[in-house]
């Protein structure tokens, strides 16, 4: 773990001072309540996530989901309780959190290739020109995710899976410590599931970093995640999945226990 | 050739040339973001709010017998339009109606206002030319509008220039840029306010219809063309740069209405744009 630690750092990712805080938890969730209006979005909910590892964060639709992934970066700011990451309040280290929002809300029609898609991230505003060093960081990062023959593909020309692909890529470009993925849609014609999890924990192993991901997939919760916060306004279950998977929980969540069969891509 | 040549010997010539340039470019960077973000209506939108100024600033002049430079409707109808451009945003912020609707309460409102102030201005009195308003002439700019010109499209190029990568960022995907610490509420006011003061300055100039063009035709053709937002920046600048150029050098040999040769003539880069799509 220590030499992966040491070739993260190498790769010039991390200035030396931000390590300090990387030994308490990942994520730090403190008594946060989010209400939007009248409507309570998220109630009382506390969690914390040591690093390196791999939570999935489940519950139906409307359940704050999107929400707390909002909170973790910082994006809003919540009514009362206190959201950490790494030790410091959300949002004050954007450099050291790749996020892969949903593709549903991307506009796909703005003039782009996969490759200035990929250079956004490293850089962190839109780029007028690439660097060599960049364009090599970047394609490295699309190889990594098997895209490499994408780098000048116009974004409208991309498929679902293709898109979903490059913005991984832009996520992992700038050597996160925390990866952090709203609803990766697996299926058809989307990057395939189990290739998704292979990369992830890839990465996860080879850069010590800690996952989060927002997911329907009950299954790929179940067998994929190290812990798997239950949410429906409230935190209904947190732990390893065997745990807080359980019958009772999901039956609390999704207010049926048969939904954990439904829901499950075959 | 020597026809051509020495349109340029003339001072209201060399003027159109030079205020053209200065708009084509500013308009030009403007337009990127405007059309990129979908509002192409905000030109429009302004340009009529400014006339809701300029009515104000003229009626002010009149009841305070202000002269000279004092009575210059800008001094009122740039606040006026700011304002107005703020409010569309913050409007748009505050309920998550759409930009175009936003606008078009705006639009009635400025132009309704605009009517009533002119309308306690006795006839006789009244210094506002509606007509030259709506459609301006590029032929007609002065050294002092010049200077206006001048001044203001260097500073709103400079400013756009400066924020290029984060506007680019922030309107590629707002919440990302957002997660990057980029101030995407900052830069959406920004991008109106600058629009805002871009359209009442050159409209009062060049009319309200050759500016919204300016702000629209050229960044719409460059971005059916451009591969990135790099290019459809360069592209929009130039499109906008070679239309004022040959529009006005077509309108002193065929002596046809300078701002209509110049709308036209983006119009047929921009067909000729949606035309190379389709191949």
């Amino acid at each position: 773990m220590s030499a992966a630690l040491e070739q993260a750092s190498a790769a010039g990712a991390q200035p030396e001072p931000m390590r300090a805080a990387s030994d308490s938890a990942a994520l730090e969730v403190h008594d946060v309540t989010v209400r939007h209006g009248e409507v309570e979005i998220l109630r009382d909910l506390s969690f914390r996530l040591p690093p390196r590892r791999l939570l999935a964060i489940i519950g139906p639709n409307g359940a704050g989901k999107s929400t707390l992934v909002r909170l973790l970066l910082g994006l809003i700011e919540p009514l009362r309780g206190e959201v950490k990451v790494f030790g410091r309040p959300a949002g004050s280290e954007p450099q050291r959190i790749g996020y892969v929002p949903q593709l549903k809300t991307f506009d796909r029609s703005f003039p782009a290739t996969a490759l200035e898609l990929v250079v956004s991230g490293s850089r962190r505003t839109w780029p007028a020109w690439i660097s060599r060093t960049e364009r090599t960081a970047a394609s490295e990062a699309l190889e990594r995710v098997g895209a490499e023959r994408l780098t000048n593909r116009a974004l409208a020309r991309l498929s679902g899976g293709e898109l979903q692909r490059a913005f991984l890529a832009r996520a992992l470009v700038r050597r996160p410590d925390l990866v952090i993925l709203d609803e990766p849609a697996t299926g058809v014609d989307f990057l395939a599931e189990h290739d998704l999890n292979r990369l992830l924990d890839g990465y996860r192993h080879d850069a010590a970093a800690t996952v989060v991901m927002v997911t329907h997939d009950l299954a790929a919760a179940r067998h994929h995640a190290s812990d798997v916060l239950v949410l429906n306004r409230v935190a209904i279950g947190f732990g390893p999945p065997e745990r807080a998977m359980t019958a009772a929980c999901l039956e609390r969540a999704y207010g049926h226990v048969g939904h954990d069969h439904s829901s499950v891509v075959p | 050739m020597t026809e051509l040549a020495s349109m340029l010997d003339y001072a209201f010539m060399q003027r159109a040339f030079v205020g053209g340039a200065a708009i084509a470019v500013m308009a030009g960077l403007l337009g990127v973001f405007v059309v990129q973000r979908g509002l192409a209506f905000l030109g429009d939108g302004l340009a009529h709010a400014s006339f809701g100024g300029i009515a104000l600033g003229a009626l002010v002049a009149y009841a305070s017998a202000a002269e000279g430079l004092l009575a210059q409707p800008l001094w009122i109808a740039l606040p006026f339009t700011l304002a107005a451009a703020l409010a569309i945003a913050w409007v748009r912020d505050r309920t998550r109606l759409s930009s175009d609707t936003a606008i078009g309460v705006f639009f009635a409102v400025s132009v309704a206002l605009g009517v009533l102030f002119l309308s306690r201005i006795p006839p006789d009195r009244n210094v506002v030319d509606v007509w030259h308003l709506l459609f301006g002439s590029i032929l007609a700019v002065g050294r002092d509008d010049l200077t206006i010109i001048l001044v203001t499209a260097s500073l709103v190029t400079a400013l756009l220039l400066a924020g290029w990568s984060r506007l680019g960022y922030a309107t590629f995907d707002a919440e990302l840029a957002a997660s990057d610490g980029v101030p995407v509420r900052t830069l959406d006011y920004a991008l109106f306010a600058l629009a805002a003061i871009a359209v009442v300055v050159s409209a009062q100039v060049v009319g309200i219809v050759l500016m919204a063009a300016y702000l629209v035709i050229p960044a719409a053709a460059a971005r059916l063309a451009a591969r990135s937002l790099r290019t459809m920046t360069i592209g929009a600048v130039a499109i906008g740069l070679s239309s004022t150029i040959v529009g006005l050098a077509a309108s002193y040999l065929v002596d046809v209405p300078s701002g209509s040769a110049i709308i036209l003539l983006q119009a047929a880069m921009f067909l000729v744009a949606v035309l190379q799509r389709r191949s």
